[in-house]
């Protein structure tokens, strides 16, 4: 966990990130779609009566970490079938053979998928400014290290889910179609909870992501000190100790 | 700069445990041409992969490049050059930046990666095709950059899982030649697998066979073909009382598995056969047997893998495709 550690990430990081700019079309979609999500769902909240929590706040001050939430769910799933395209056709196996870090391989794949979460974080924030969302700079900055910190997380759960799932693949795609969307869904993620029946706030509980959603909305709206800041903070960190140490473990144990 | 021993490895597949490997014992000096033979799922690739990291063995040791495989991977990684069986260039990436990353990854400044990469681009002749995609590339262009990747450090021992599979003989001839160039310019120590026996055969200069996992043969091809197989003597003649005949009289001259008989076909295995061809006829004139054609054959590998077997490569290529 040293230079050479920094090293191998910023080279794992640079080999991944180099097609995106070539990909204009692909870059188009990439920003595109949280912006549909932004102008196509957000004025249904927006024209919901009663809503918007606590304090009065405009709906967007509550939409916005959602949507980032949302998006930083699906870059790390895109890493681990990166990685699995990868395995299958021998690339990976090619790398193992190097002196590259086995966790940097990792991490850097995850911050090629953050750099892109930031620069639709910017989008988003930039075009949601004007609507009304109120930018809490310093806590905006703080939510997006706690995405971070949650998406290398997923992203190396990702990677030993795509390295179990050798040969075929169908364990990866089957179980990323089976989790992504209860975890999207029983977070409070696009709807609140709080009207929804007793036992769903209950299975809500057990999911890591409403945490990291709840968090995220207390830091963007400038509240630090907030209790949920916390349970976000823990429950991002456990995420990320859990899959570095599957990813890595997955990873030494030959694939 | 391979020494190991008694290196197995098993998988579990559903409940049952695949021996893939049983215990292979080799011994390789800096320097030399070493092609492992066997057929598919022999085991040549498992071996390849535990020899080269990728792999725990389940039991056994090796050191590879002076360092443990187990104790020490990361020393081995940086001492040695891979080129798996599958693609080692990423789809979605452009082939000199793949060559520029496969240096950085050895821990090689930018600007070191990339003259290495121009280095290795200029070797395999693919200059022309340094801003394409892996895709575009033909099967043979794709070797070459498969190759390619494996170099770009300069390792001193490289390792090559069926460097020529599935190529043309055109493109074949043209990977042997940049392989056998490496080891004349720089004298790289190679270790390659391959189920094509006249590779085996033409180009390596000793042949480890391996079948279910383990080591059957180990010798230069012309002494495994000497000692394993020798040469063989094949007559016909008129009437199925001659063979009768015919074949007794060869029992004077090969040993008595070395004679089988077809119809009106004889065979002998012999060490010499062109000594042993005007024997025969003699004999068998003395015999009163006339000879209607008479021809002599040098063996091959595949004839070794015959004998020690009992089984062809050929139909195990035959079966597996
Ligand atoms: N990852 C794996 N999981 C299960 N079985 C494997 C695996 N890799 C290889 N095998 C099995 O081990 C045997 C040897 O395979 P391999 O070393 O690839 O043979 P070769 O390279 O000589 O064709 C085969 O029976 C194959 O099915
Ligand atoms: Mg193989």
């Amino acid at each position: 966990m040293d230079l050479r550690f920094a090293r191998d990430t910023a080279t794992v990081f640079s080999r991944e990130f180099a097609p995106v700019p070539r990909e204009p079309l692909g870059l188009l979609f990439t920003m595109g779609q949280p912006l549909l999500f932004l102008f196509l769902f957000g004025p249904l909240l927006a024209g919901t009566p009663s809503f918007g929590g606590a304090g009065g706040d405009s709906p967007w001050q509550w939409f916005v970490p959602g949507i980032l939430v949302m998006m930083c769910l699906s870059g790390p799933m895109m890493a681990g079938y990166n990685l699995l395209v990868e395995l299958i056709g021998g690339s990976l196996e090619r790398m193992m053979v190097t002196p590259l870090n086995r966790t940097a391989m990792l991490v850097g794949r995850t911050l090629k998928e953050f750099a892109i979460l930031l620069a639709q974080a910017v989008l988003i924030i930039a075009l949601a400014v004007p609507l009304g969302f109120r930018l809490h700079f310093a806590g905006v900055l703080a939510g997006l290290v706690l995405l971070a910190v949650f998406g290398i997380g997923l992203g190396a759960l990702s990677f030993a889910l795509a390295i179990a799932s050798q040969p075929g693949g169908e364990l990866f795609y089957g179980v990323t179609q089976l989790v992504m969307f209860p975890l999207l869904l029983l977070s409070g993620m696009l709807l609140p909870m709080d009207f929804g029946p007793a036992w769903l706030q209950a299975a809500a509980a057990f999911n890591p992501v409403t945490y990291i959603v709840e968090a995220e909305r207390a830091l963007f709206s400038g509240r630090f000190t907030d209790a949920p800041v916390l349970y976000g903070a823990l429950s991002a960190c456990a995420v990320a100790a859990a899959g570095l140490a599957l990813g890595t473990r997955s990873m030494r144990r030959g694939v | 700069m391979i020494h190991a021993r008694g290196l197995t490895r098993k998988f579990a597949v559903k409940r049952e445990t695949v021996d893939a490997v049983r215990g292979i014992d080799l011994d390789v000096e800096a320097g030399r041409l070493v092609a492992v033979l066997g057929p598919n799922g022999a085991g040549k690739s498992t071996t390849l992969r535990m020899l080269t990291t990728l792999l725990p063995p389940t039991s056994g040791t090796a050191t590879v490049a002076g360092r443990d495989i187990v104790a020490d991977p990361a020393g081995v990684r940086a001492r040695i050059g891979y080129v798996g069986q599958k693609n080692g260039a990423g789809e979605n990436f452009r082939v000199r930046d793949e060559l520029v990353t496969q240096g950085r990854c050895y821990g090689l400044t930018r600007a070191e990666a990339d003259r290495r990469a121009d280095e290795v681009l200029d070797r395999l002749e693919l200059r022309p095709l340094a801003a394409r995609r892996p895709g575009t590339l033909s099967g043979g262009q794709r070797r070459r950059l498969d190759i390619a990747l494996g170099l770009v450090h300069r390792p001193g021992l490289l390792f090559l899982d069926e460097p020529t599979t599935g190529l043309d003989p055109q493109s074949r001839a043209d990977v042997w030649e940049h392989i056998l160039r490496l080891r004349a310019e720089y004298g790289t120590t190679i270790l390659l697998t391959t189920h094509y026996l006249e590779e085996a055969d033409t180009m390596a200069e000793r042949v480890v066979v391996i079948d279910h996992g383990r080591i059957i043969a180990d010798g230069t091809a012309a002494r495994l073909k000497n000692d394993l197989a020798g040469d063989q003597v094949t007559i016909t003649v008129h009437d199925a009382a001659d063979t009768a005949r015919a074949v007794a009289v060869a029992g004077r001259i090969a040993a008595p598995d070395g004679v089988s008989a077809e119809g009106v076909t004889v065979r002998l295995r012999v060490p010499r056969a062109d000594a042993a061809l005007p024997e025969y006829l003699r004999a068998l004139e003395a015999a009163g047997v006339k000879a209607v054609t008479a021809e002599i054959s040098r063996p091959t590998l595949d004839d070794v893998f015959l004998a020690l077997t009992g089984r062809t490569l050929r139909e195990g290529e035959g079966a597996a495709a």
